[in-house]
C-alpha cells in the first residue's frame, strides 16, 4: 500500500506547476484517523484545564457561556474560578445573561481576570456592584437577538465558548434533553457553537455516540470534557408553573386576556408569547376558555417556554412550540419527547439582521415592565433605585417583530409607581408598545388608533397613560429623583447594536 | 399623647411598616426611618411620622420605623396604633375613624 510513493514522480511536476498539494498519505492532513483510537477520542479533554489548554485560551481574549440554567448555572462561575487560577487576566466575559449565582464573578472583576461584559442582564449583588462602580468599562447590555447581531457584525467575537450541556456524545453533538440536569433548549448555545472560534462542550453525561438530537453539532465543536454538573434544573423556574392566586395579577390577567382576544389578531392561526411572569402565566390560562369559546388554535407559541404552554399544546390548542429557552421541567420535557415542541436558536428566534426571525411572524406578546412612562418607552433592566437588576431578554426584539405588544404590570410595585413620567432608562422604545395594562385600568399608545377602537367597542376600560399615571402618584406620592453620577456604568444597545440608552453609576 | 413605654405596631410584609416606640432619655424626639423605598420616599415618609406625631401630641420618645412601601395612610395608622398602645391611655374606639 505504498501508492503515495508510486505515482510521486508522476504527479510531483504537474502538482508543482499548477500549485496543488500533492498527494501525501490519508492521513497526511487527518493525522487522527491513522490511530483508531485517537481517531474517535480526540476531542475529550481529560479536565477542564486540558480543554482550556488546547483552546489557546489566552489574556486578553474573549470567553462565552449560556445562562440556560438562569440561578441553577454551575458552569460560569466554575470555568471563571479556574481561568483565574491558570492566571488569565483581562478577558471579557460574553455570558448570553448573568443572575444572581453569579455573585462570585465580583472577585474575578476585582483582581482583573475579567475586565469587560457583553450580557442580556444581570441581577443581586453583581448587578448592585456594577452600578456602583466596579468596572472601569461599562457593561454591554444587549438583546437575545442583539447578542447575535454582536457577533455577526464583528463587534463581540468570541474566542472560546464554554458550552454546558446534560448529554454529549465523544464528537462533541451535544442536547439539554438527555442526561440528568436537563435544561432544554440550547437556544442560547446554540448561537456560541455556531460562530465562537473554539468550542468547547461540557458534558454532565458522556452518553454513546451519535448523542442525537443534536443541538450543538460536531462539526461545531472542538473540544468536549466531562464535568460534574452544569447546573441545576431546579432553579430554572422563573415560579411560574403555578398559576397565581393574587388577585391583584388575576385581575391584570384578565385585563390582558381582554386585550388579546379583541385587539383584532385573535383569529385562527394566530401566534403568541406570553412569557413567565405569574400575570403572563395567568393570561395563558384565560386564553384557553376563549380560544375554545371562538373555535380558534394557535399557529405557534414562542420564545421562553412554559409548562403552561405546553399543557394548551397537548390541549390541541397551540399548533406548534417554537422553544428558544426552557423555563420550566415541563418545557424541557416537552421538548424532549413531543415532535411539535422545536428548538430554535435565539438567530433564529430573534436576530433582527438573521434572515428571517420568528419574532417577525408575531402576533401578539405579553411583555413586563419594571417602569413604562408616558410616551410607553419601557424599562426593564434598573430599579426605580437606578440599580440594574433586570434583563433586556427578548423584550425589545419580540416588541419590534409583533403585530401587538401588551406590556403588564401593577400600577403600583411596593410604594413605587410603575408608571412614571420618563423611564430611568429605555429598554424597549415607545414606538414598539401597543398597550399597557394594569390593575387601575388599560392605557392605549396613541400610535395605535385601531386598537384602542376595537377595544373601546368591546367595553374594556380605557383610559389614558397620562390618567393611569395621574391615578398612581395620587396614591403614593410623588417619587424623589433619584441621584446619578456622571459616569456610565451600562451601555444599552439596541438589538440592531445602536445605543438606545445609558446607565450611570448611582451616587452614594 | 405620650411614649410611656416600650410598644410596636404594624408587620415586615410588603407593603406596610413595622414602627417601635420607646420613651426617650433626655425628653427629645427622635425619628429614625429605613425604608426600601428609602431613596424616593424617605424624606415624605419622615414628614409624614412627624405630621402623625405632631397630631398626636407626641413631644418626646424614639420611634424607629421599618418601611416595606406602605402607603401614608397605612404609616399614619401604625404610628398611631404603635402610640396609642406606648401610652397607656383609654382608648376612645369611638374618636378613631
Amino acid at each position: 500500500m505504498t501508492t503515495s510513493q508510486s505515482q510521486a514522480p508522476a504527479v510531483a511536476p504537474v502538482a508543482a506547476a499548477r500549485g496543488i498539494v500533492p498527494f501525501e498519505g490519508f492521513a497526511r492532513y487527518a493525522p487522527h484517523l491513522a490511530d483508531p483510537v485517537t481517531k474517535r477520542r480526540r476531542k475529550l479533554a481529560a479536565s477542564l484545564e486540558e480543554a482550556v489548554r488546547r483552546s489557546g485560551l489566552e489574556s486578553g481574549m474573549t470567553i462565552s457561556f449560556h445562562h440556560a440554567f438562569r440561578e441553577g448555572d454551575k458552569t460560569i462561575n466554575t470555568v471563571v474560578d479556574l481561568l483565574a487560577g491558570l492566571g488569565l487576566r483581562n478577558l471579557t466575559l460574553a455570558s448570553s445573561s448573568l443572575l444572581s449565582c453569579n455573585a462570585p464573578l465580583i472577585e474575578h472583576i476585582r483582581s482583573g481576570v475579567i475586565s469587560r461584559i457583553y450580557t442580556s442582564g444581570m441581577r443581586g449583588k453583581l448587578a448592585d456592584a456594577l452600578s456602583h462602580g466596579l468596572m472601569d468599562e461599562p457593561v454591554q447590555i444587549h438583546s437575545h437577538g442583539g447578542r447575535v447581531h454582536l457577533m455577526d457584525s464583528g463587534e463581540l467575537k468570541v474566542d472560546v465558548a464554554f458550552l454546558g450541556a446534560s448529554a454529549a456524545d465523544e464528537f462533541g453533538n451535544a442536547n439539554g434533553t438527555g442526561g440528568r440536569s436537563r435544561c432544554g433548549s440550547l437556544g442560547y448555545a446554540m448561537v456560541d457553537a455556531d460562530r465562537a472560534n473554539y468550542v468547547i462542550v461540557l458534558a454532565e453525561d458522556l452518553v454513546a455516540f451519535p448523542c442525537a438530537p443534536a443541538s450543538i453539532r460536531q462539526d461545531q465543536v472542538d473540544c468536549v470534557v466531562k464535568v460534574d454538573q452544569i447546573g441545576d434544573p431546579s432553579k430554572i423556574s422563573v415560579g411560574a408553573a403555578r398559576i397565581t392566586s393574587n388577585p391583584r395579577e388575576l385581575l391584570i390577567a384578565r385585563y390582558a386576556a381582554d386585550v388579546l382576544e379583541h385587539a383584532g389578531y385573535f383569529k385562527d392561526g394566530f401566534s403568541i408569547q406570553t412569557g413567565s411572569g405569574a400575570s403572563a402565566t395567568a393570561v395563558t390560562r384565560f386564553m384557553e376558555d376563549r380560544m375554545r369559546k371562538a373555535g380558534i388554535r394557535a399557529a405557534f407559541a414562542l420564545g421562553g417556554i412554559t409548562g403552561s404552554i405546553v399543557d394548551l399544546h397537548k390541549k390541541g390548542l397551540i399548533d406548534k412550540i417554537i422553544d428558544t429557552q426552557s423555563f420550566d421541567a415541563d418545557a424541557a420535557e416537552s421538548l424532549r419527547s413531543n415532535p411539535g415542541h422545536i428548538e430554535i436558536s435565539t438567530n433564529l428566534y430573534a436576530n433582527p439582521t438573521s434572515k428571517a426571525a420568528y419574532v417577525d411572524q408575531m402576533d401578539m406578546v405579553i411583555l413586563s415592565a419594571l417602569e413604562i412612562d408616558l410616551d410607553f418607552n419601557v424599562n426593564v433592566i434598573t430599579g426605580s433605585d437606578g440599580v440594574m437588576r433586570g434583563a433586556s431578554g427578548g423584550h425589545s426584539d419580540v416588541a419590534a417583530g409583533a403585530n401587538l405588544s401588551v406590556v403588564v404590570a401593577p400600577l403600583i410595585r411596593s410604594r413605587i409607581p410603575t408608571v412614571c413620567e420618563k423611564v430611568t432608562t429605555v429598554v424597549t422604545p415607545g414606538e414598539c408598545v401597543g398597550v399597557l395594562v394594569t390593575d387601575h385600568g388599560i392605557a392605549v399608545n396613541p400610535r395605535r388608533p385601531d386598537v384602542a377602537g376595537k377595544l373601546k367597542a368591546a367595553g374594556l376600560p380605557l383610559l389614558s397613560i397620562e390618567e393611569l399615571h395621574a391615578r398612581a402618584v395620587a396614591i403614593t406620592g410623588t417619587p424623589a429623583p433619584i441621584a446619578f453620577t456622571d459616569r456610565v456604568v451600562g451601555l444599552v444597545r439596541f438589538r440592531d447594536g445602536s445605543l438606545i440608552d445609558v446607565i450611570r453609576q448611582v451616587a452614594g | 399623647m405620650n411614649i410611656a413605654k416600650e410598644s410596636i405596631a404594624g408587620t415586615l410584609e410588603s407593603n406596610d411598616l413595622l414602627v417601635k416606640v420607646s420613651p426617650s432619655l433626655d425628653a427629645s424626639l427622635e425619628v429614625h426611618v429605613i425604608s426600601e423605598v428609602m431613596y424616593q420616599f424617605g424624606a415624605q415618609i419622615e414628614a409624614t411620622v412627624h405630621d402623625e406625631l405632631d397630631r398626636l401630641g407626641v413631644k418626646s420618645g424614639v420611634v424607629i420605623i421599618e418601611d416595606k412601601g406602605a402607603l401614608d395612610c397605612t404609616i399614619r395608622a401604625r404610628v398611631e396604633a404603635a402610640i396609642l398602645r406606648s401610652s397607656g391611655a383609654e382608648i376612645d374606639w369611638s374618636r378613631l375613624s
